[in-house]
């Protein structure tokens, strides 16, 4: 530290900017979390005492269940792999201009498909194959969940909003139909679908218990960030997303251009269902609806759509909600509170925002 | 087929239709007049949610229905006020804030119930209705139409109050203004924010009882997660409405006669899975998107908080 400081002091005036930009480009995002982490542990820690748990006992709980222990992290690990596909779905529309708020209904369905032929395709077929097949038929059942409001917003200019909310809704309980009526289990008794054999799933990475669509998870965020920001795709679809109008005056095919998006992102949203049951659960039960998409939103908006942060946050968003699980087990806190702790951090992220952007403002001017 | 149409079968649908759908149609009616005024209201499921909490727990505690509704009106408000503070007064993202504000309202409200009520479970009793007299000897739509709690009478009059505040007073055509050229607006010498801050407190206030009908009148009891998308359902009605508010109470009537269908059939003797029926509201509406499917006309500056001056 001190080092680092006297090179600082050692370097000629000319070099000066070089330490604001990094305090810029690294510290001022580092301060911008930490500064509402911190406050939101305050803030929750007082709920807490009025409940009266301590505060200490369930951050300690939560810190050593989602970081320090290795198979709490292994299993956030786990956790953050559909996340962050949902993530990189997210992202490809709202850089796009395009509110696909069907993520929920696109995931859960293409889970089902997938959770209905993956245990028949590995006994056909070597395992590779067989999940590779089935991420793909994934993707495919997603981006077909997402045609019907593609086509109306591309074609007809209706709001996707209602559209993507009304196909979630319906999305969900076909979900449940299909698990209940058509892919039924018949050796169980609870309707669910039949369960992938342990030795067919996802293989774990190394020799930890971290299935291996964290990386699918991690590739699709990186590529997605790369391409919105460095190709010429990526620009079209910004520039769509900027003012559509402007985009059909420059030329550009702007209905196909939506399809495309909404095929993209609701094809990811379905790779994070296939990622879900090949790497996790192995199986669908009816009514099972983890509804990510929802509580991704809102990180991804935090990001500012960029990858990187996304992934970050979506690392602490995990951690909190798999430590609090673990830390309302030992405490006694009902596991609702992590939903409160959630909340506050996100609001305090957000106000944190708000005040470095007012405070740019004004030294700017 | 015919033991189908019995008049048990249609008294149970009309009546569901109802109990369902004014839940609904509050929601809708409140999310509307935030649209209208250019605040898309993601956080309409917490403050439902907050409403029906505050609302059982005022209606246990006092023992009357009406201070149960002043609860949800107060839990909707107190969720509306934050948004308030952070998304007009100070342009915060709408969807991050409304979003966070629904999940901290389940995890509260379900914290709060647990803490409260995990161990008795405690209902309501039923609530008294008001026959209209005449009405209500009607055979078949009477008793389901005409005999109900008053609180029912009042929304269904609260759709063509707000119909005649859009279109005869200034704070209507205010709130119009906020949401389609708050620039223009504000040069009129109106306050955009405070426009926009009455708008979302007003969403509270019906959020809020139309939260706590759901645990007061519909439920009997306080159930955590038991908006259960009624909130999102809200949003939709009010963008497929287009402003006018009569058309929310017929899509609320439309998804609550969907929503009851169930436990009708269940009178009627037939056994159709419930998730069937779940999607009929919902494929009703895509067929009508598709088959008219008309650009939508929504406020223009939705979603977008003011700042004065900036472009």
């Amino acid at each position: 530290m001190s080092a680092e400081a006297g090179v600082e002091a050692a370097r000629p005036a000319h070099a000066a900017p070089t330490g604001v930009a990094a305090w810029s480009r690294w510290l001022r995002p580092v301060l911008l979390s930490l500064g509402p982490i911190l406050a939101t542990l305050l803030f929750s820690g007082a709920l807490l005492l009025a409940f009266g748990v301590s505060p200490i006992d369930y951050y300690q709980a939560v810190l050593h269940r989602g970081i320090v222990s290795p198979s709490g992290l292994q299993e956030v690990l786990t956790r953050m792999a559909p996340l962050l596909l949902v993530a990189a779905s997210l992202t490809v529309a709202f850089r796009a201009g395009i509110w696909n708020l069907g993520g929920d209904g696109q995931f859960l369905l293409a889970a089902v498909v997938v959770a209905a032929t993956a245990p028949l395709l590995v006994t056909h077929m070597p395992d590779w194959l067989a999940l590779a097949l089935c991420m793909a038929l994934a993707a495919g059942v997603g981006a077909l969940w997402s045609l019907v409001p593609a086509l109306l917003r591309a074609y007809q200019g209706v709001n996707e909003i209602i559209t993507t909310l009304m196909m979630t809704f319906l999305g969900v309980s076909f979900a449940n139909v299909l698990v209940k009526l058509v892919f039924l289990d018949p050796a169980t008794t609870v309707p669910q679908t039949r369960t992938l054999p342990v030795d067919d799933r996802l293989p774990h990475l190394f020799d930890t218990r971290i299935s291996s669509g964290l990386v699918v998870g991690l590739v699709a965020v990186i590529l997605v960030h790369l391409v919105m920001t460095r190709t010429a795709f990526g620009l079209r679809l910004r520039v769509v997303g900027a003012n559509a109008r402007a985009a059909m005056h420059a030329g550009l095919p702007v209905p196909r251009l939506t399809v495309a998006v909404f095929a993209l992102s609701a094809a990811l949203a379905g790779l994070a269902g296939a990622v879900e049951i090949l790497g996790v659960e192995g199986n669908v039960r009816a009514d099972w609806n983890p509804a990510f998409s929802l509580t991704v939103v809102p990180l991804v908006f935090l990001a500012r759509f960029n990858g990187y942060a996304t992934i970050l946050f979506v690392f602490l968003f995990s951690v909190l909600s798999i430590g609090g699980e673990s830390a309302a087990r030992l405490t006694g806190v009902p596991n609702f509170f992590t939903l409160v702790l959630v909340a506050i951090l996100l609001l305090l992220l957000a106000v944190a925002e708000y005040a470095d952007h007012r405070h740019r403002e004004r030294t700017r001017a | 087929m015919e033991h189908l149409f019995t008049q048990a079968f249609l008294t149970a649908l009309i009546l569901g239709a109802l109990t369902a759908g004014i839940p609904l149609l509050l929601a809708g009616l409140g999310e509307q007049i935030s649209e209208q005024a250019g605040v898309l209201n993601i956080g309409i499921e917490g403050m439902m949610l907050s409403g029906a909490y505050l609302g059982f727990l005022v209606a246990y505690r006092t023992g009357s229905i009406w201070l149960g509704f002043g609860g949800g009106a107060l839990g909707g408000m107190l969720v509306a006020a934050v948004m308030v503070l952070l998304c007009v007064r100070l342009g915060l993202s709408q969807i991050v804030i409304g979003i966070a504000l629904t999940i901290g309202a389940e995890g509260m409200t379900a914290l709060l119930h647990q803490f409260q009520f995990s161990q008795s479970y405690p209902r309501l009793p039923g609530v008294a209705t008001l026959p209209i007299p005449g009405l209500s000897d009607i055979p078949v739509i009477g008793p389901a139409l005409f005999n109900r709690p008053a609180i029912v009478y009042i929304a269904v009059a609260l759709v063509f109050v707000l119909a005649a505040l859009y279109r005869f007073t200034n704070l209507g055509l205010n709130l119009k203004a906020a949401g389609d050229k708050p620039a223009a607006l504000d040069a009129a010498g109106v306050d955009v924010v405070r426009t926009r801050a009455v708008a979302v407190l007003s969403t509270g206030i019906l959020a809020g009882i139309g939260g706590a009908f759901l645990a007061d009148v519909g439920a009997g009891l306080f159930i955590p997660f038991m908006t259960n998308g009624a909130g999102f359902i809200g949003i939709v009605l009010a963008m497929l409405a287009r402003g006018r508010p009569l058309y929310v109470l017929l899509g609320a009537l439309l998804f609550g006669a969907c929503l009851s269908m169930t436990t009708a059939l269940q009178v009627a003797g037939v056994d159709i899975p419930t998730d069937v029926i779940q999607m009929l509201p919902f494929a009703a509406v895509m067929a009508v998107l598709i088959a008219f499917g008309r650009r939508a006309s929504l406020p223009a500056a939705l979603g977008l908080p003011y700042v004065r001056g900036a472009r």
